[in-house]
C-alpha cells in the first residue's frame, strides 16, 4: 500500500474542477481538437472521476483541415476509454452558406469555427464547455477566469467578469448562458509536456520530430499541403525533419524545425526554447489584440 | 538516417545544456510540481507591471517572440527603455490606457519551481481585486514608491494582507533610483511601515523590506552597485528561499464531497465514493469521522487517488474516500474527524467584502456559497462598516458599497458547518451570489 497521497497542486487543481463541473451543471462537454492540451484534460478527467467512467462527452468541431494523425489519435481514445464523441464540421457550414471560406494567402478556418461552436452548444444544450486553454498562452488568456460565463450569443464580456476568491466556482447562469471551463488555466507548456512525460501519456505522432514537405513563409515553416494551405508559386517545397508544438488547423498552425524524436526530448527542447508556442499560431499574428477580438465574439 | 540524427541531437543536447546551466541561471526548471502563488498591490504607477516584467526578463522568461513585442510596443509608444509593463497588460484598454483593469496571472519558474503571480490593479476597484488575487496567493508583494513613501494606499494594502491572513510579506520600496538610491529615505520608509506592522493585529507574518528600481533591475533578480549599502537579499534570492512548510497553516482535516463517484459496473459493483479536496490537516484510513449535517459517525476505509489506494492523504490533496458504513453522504456534506467538529450554526456573523455594483442591504436575500456548497442567505442586518485603512475604524451605515468592508449579521436557510477563518482559511470562507444577476457579489470570513 503506498503511504501517503503526493500532492501536486496543479493537478489536485484540474481534478478539482472538473468535480465542480460534474456537481454544479447538466450538460458539461470537454472540447476535444486531438491537441496536447485537450487530450491532457481528458487524462485529468479519467483521475477525477475514478473508478467511474468520465461523465461528460467530447465535441470536436472540425474544420476538415485537421492533421490526418490527430483524428486517428482522437477515434483510438475515444473508443479506448468508451467516451461519447460529437463532431461538427465546418464544412457543412460552408456548404449551408452561414461562413464563408477566407481567401488569399492566409487563408484558415480557424476563425470559422467559432460558429460551429455556437451551433453545437444550441443543438445539444451544453451549459458547460471544458477547454484546454492557458492563461500563459496568450496575454487576452491571462486575464480569463477557471469559470467564464458566455452570453446567448457566446460572447465573453471581458470587463465584467466574475471574481474569482478562493477556489469557489460559482457557475450559476441563467437559462441559453453557457460557461467555459478551463481546468488547466494554471499551466504553463512545460507544465503540460512534463505531465505528459510523467504519465507516460500516449500523443499524436506529429508532436515528434518527423520528415515532412513543407515550404517557408514569413520566417516560418508551413505545411505543404495544398489541398488545405495556400502557396504560392515561388514558395518552393522542401523536405525538413520537423515536429508540430501546437497543433491547430493545418492552414494555421507551423512547424519548427527539430530533432525531438521523443517525450524526453522534447520536454528538454521547450525547456531551452526561446520562442512561445503561440508564436507558431499564424491566427496571432493578426494583430495584437486577435485573441481578444476573437473570444469576444464566442471564440474559446 | 532518423537514427543517426537522435544519437546526434542528444550528444550535442548534452553538451548544450551543461553550458547553459551556467549561462543562464534561472532558465532551467526541475520538475518539482511545486509552485509558489504570488500577489503583487500597489497604487497606479508604482510599477508593479513592470516590476512583474522586469522579473519575467531577469530570469530569461520571456520568449524572444514576446520580447519582440514589447520593443516594438515600446518603439511605437516613443519609449527609449523596454516598457515591460506591455508584458502583463493584456486588454486593449489596458494597452491604450496604460493601465491595469483586471487581474492578469503570469508564469514563470526557476531551477527551484514555478511562481504564479497575480497582478492585481492598483486603481479603482482595487479592494475587490486585491482580495480576490490575495486569497489565492501565499505571498504578497506591497509596493511603494520611493518618492511617496508609505500613503494611505499602501496602509489599505497592509490591512487587506492582514484581513486574508497573508504569513509572508514583501516590500519592495521602489524607484529607488529617483531618490537617487539614498539610504536614510529608504530607512524612513521601513520605520512608517513598522509602524502600520506595530499596529496591526495579526501578529504571525513575515515582513521582508527590499529597495528595487524595477525599471532598471536593481535588486530585482541581480544585486544592485547602486544599493551596496543594502546587505540583504534580492527580491528573487528572497522568494526562492521562502519555504512552503513555513506558510502552510496548520488547520484542521475539513473534507467537503464535491460528488458522489458511483460506477455501477461489473467490477466495481457496491463502491461508492466521495470525491473532495482536502482542506487543512491529514486524514488516513482507519480515522473515525463524522458526516456533516446528518451527523452519522463512521470510519475512513479508503483513500484512493486515480488507482492508487493510499494510507493518508494532507492538506490540498483532490482524492475519493470511501467509509466503513452505508450512510447517506452527498454534494456539499463535510466529513471531519469525530474528535474535531466544526462550529454549526443557522445564524452567522462575519466580515463582508463587498465587490459588486448593486450595493449590500439589510433583509436582501443572497445565495450563499460555502466551498461547494450553496444555501439560501438573508442578511439580518450590517452591524458597521471597517475602514480598510490601518485604523480599523467602525461607522454605523445602512448599506455597503463595492469595495467596502463590514461586519454583517446573516440568517442561513440551512445550518452550516465552518469554522472561523482564522483557523481554516478554506472552511472558514463564502461567497454571497446575487440571486438575480448570478455574478460574485462578495466575499465572506467567518469571525
Amino acid at each position: 500500500m503506498n503511504e501517503k497521497v503526493i500532492n501536486n497542486p496543479l493537478e489536485d487543481e484540474a481534478i478539482y474542477i472538473f468535480r465542480e463541473v460534474a456537481g454544479q451543471f447538466d450538460k458539461p462537454v470537454i472540447l476535444f481538437s486531438g491537441g496536447k492540451d485537450s487530450i491532457t484534460l481528458v487524462r485529468l478527467a479519467q483521475k477525477a472521476f475514478y473508478p467511474a467512467k468520465i461523465p461528460f462527452p467530447l465535441l470536436h468541431i472540425d474544420t476538415g483541415h485537421n492533421f490526418p494523425e490527430t483524428i486517428e489519435f482522437r477515434d483510438q481514445l475515444v473508443e479506448e476509454l468508451g467516451l461519447e464523441l460529437h463532431v461538427h464540421y465546418v464544412q457543412d457550414n460552408i456548404d449551408a452558406g452561414n461562413v464563408q471560406e477566407e481567401k488569399g494567402r492566409y487563408a484558415s478556418r480557424n476563425m470559422l469555427q467559432t460558429d460551429s461552436l455556437l451551433q453545437a452548444i444550441e443543438k445539444h444544450g451544453f451549459d458547460a464547455c471544458i477547454g484546454g486553454a492557458r492563461r500563459d498562452e496568450e496575454k487576452a488568456r491571462a486575464k480569463e477566469r477557471v469559470f467564464s460565463v458566455r452570453d446567448d450569443f457566446g460572447q465573453w464580456d471581458e470587463k465584467n467578469q466574475r471574481p474569482e476568491v478562493f477556489d469557489m466556482l460559482n457557475g450559476r447562469i441563467d437559462f441559453g448562458q453557457n460557461v467555459r471551463v478551463f481546468p488547466i488555466s494554471n499551466w504553463t507548456e512545460l507544465d503540460v509536456w512534463s505531465y505528459i512525460q510523467k504519465e507516460k501519456m500516449e500523443i499524436p505522432s506529429i508532436y515528434f520530430a518527423h520528415k515532412r514537405k513543407v515550404f517557408e513563409r514569413d520566417g516560418m515553416i508551413w505545411s505543404a499541403h495544398d489541398e488545405y494551405v495556400f502557396r504560392e508559386n515561388d514558395e518552393i517545397v522542401t523536405e525538413k525533419i520537423v515536429r508540430f508544438r501546437t497543433v491547430g488547423d493545418m492552414s494555421c498552425t507551423a512547424a519548427v524545425e527539430s530533432l525531438a524524436f521523443d517525450i524526453d526530448n522534447v520536454v528538454e527542447e521547450i525547456r531551452e526554447s526561446s520562442i512561445s508556442e503561440r508564436g507558431a499560431r499564424i491566427d496571432d499574428k493578426r494583430s495584437e489584440a486577435a485573441m481578444e477580438k476573437r473570444k469576444q465574439q464566442g471564440y474559446f | 538516417m532518423i537514427n543517426v540524427l537522435k544519437q546526434q541531437w542528444k550528444k550535442e543536447n548534452n553538451k548544450d545544456t551543461s553550458r547553459k546551466h551556467t549561462a543562464k541561471r534561472f532558465k532551467m526548471k526541475e520538475n518539482k510540481d511545486k509552485v509558489l502563488k504570488i500577489s503583487t498591490a500597489g497604487s497606479v504607477d508604482d510599477g508593479k507591471s513592470t516590476l512583474i516584467g522586469r522579473i519575467l526578463y531577469d530570469t530569461h522568461s520571456l520568449t524572444d517572440d514576446k520580447l519582440e513585442a514589447i520593443k516594438n510596443s515600446s518603439k511605437k509608444k516613443g519609449y527609449d527603455y523596454l516598457d515591460f509593463s506591455l508584458a502583463t497588460d493584456g486588454l486593449v484598454a489596458e494597452r491604450e490606457q496604460g493601465i491595469t483593469i483586471d487581474v492578469a496571472h503570469i508564469y514563470f519558474s526557476t531551477p527551484n519551481r514555478s511562481y504564479i503571480i497575480a497582478d492585481t490593479p492598483g486603481h479603482v476597484e482595487y479592494t475587490r481585486n486585491m482580495v480576490t488575487g490575495t486569497s489565492t496567493s501565499q505571498v504578497s508583494i506591497i509596493l511603494i514608491d520611493a518618492r511617496k513613501g508609505v500613503i494611505e494606499q499602501t496602509k489599505r494594502h497592509f490591512f487587506i494582507n492582514n484581513l486574508l491572513r497573508t504569513k509572508e510579506i514583501v516590500v519592495a520600496v521602489n524607484k529607488m533610483d529617483l531618490i537617487d538610491f539614498d539610504q536614510e529615505k529608504y530607512n524612513t520608509i521601513v520605520a512608517d511601515f513598522e509602524t502600520l506592522i506595530t499596529g496591526s493585529e495579526f501578529k504571525d507574518q513575515n515582513v521582508t523590506f527590499i529597495p528595487v528600481s524595477a525599471l532598471h533591475g536593481d535588486n530585482v533578480v541581480e544585486k544592485s552597485k547602486n544599493l551596496a549599502w543594502y546587505k540583504g537579499l534580492t527580491m528573487m534570492e528572497h522568494l526562492e528561499g521562502v519555504r512552503l512548510e513555513d506558510i502552510q497553516e496548520e488547520a484542521k482535516a475539513r473534507f467537503q464531497v464535491q460528488t458522489v463517484i458511483r460506477p455501477k459496473t461489473e467490477e466495481h459493483h457496491d463502491f461508492r465514493g466521495y470525491a473532495g479536496k482536502l482542506k487543512g490537516g491529514e486524514l488516513k484510513v482507519g480515522d473515525d469521522v463524522t458526516v456533516l449535517p446528518s451527523g452519522r459517525k463512521s470510519q475512513i476505509k479508503s483513500i484512493s487517488f486515480f488507482d492508487q489506494e493510499y494510507l493518508a492523504a494532507s492538506e490540498g490533496s483532490s482524492i475519493t474516500i470511501t467509509l466503513m458504513d452505508d450512510v447517506n453522504v452527498s454534494r456539499g456534506d463535510l466529513i471531519v474527524k469525530s474528535e474535531e467538529l466544526p462550529k454549526e450554526s443557522k445564524n452567522i456573523t462575519a466580515k463582508i467584502c463587498w465587490m459588486d455594483n448593486q450595493p449590500l442591504l439589510a433583509s436582501s436575500t443572497y445565495f450563499l456559497q460555502h466551498g461547494v456548497k450553496l444555501v439560501k442567505s438573508k442578511i439580518k442586518s450590517i452591524t458597521h462598516k471597517i475602514s480598510t485603512d490601518a485604523t480599523g475604524e467602525i461607522e454605523k451605515v445602512s448599506e455597503l458599497n463595492m469595495n467596502d468592508l463590514g461586519l454583517v449579521e446573516i440568517q442561513l436557510a440551512q445550518p452550516l458547518h465552518f469554522d472561523s477563518y482564522n483557523e481554516n482559511k478554506g472552511n472558514g470562507a463564502f461567497i454571497l451570489i446575487d440571486s438575480k444577476s448570478n455574478t460574485t457579489a462578495g466575499v465572506g470570513f467567518w469571525e
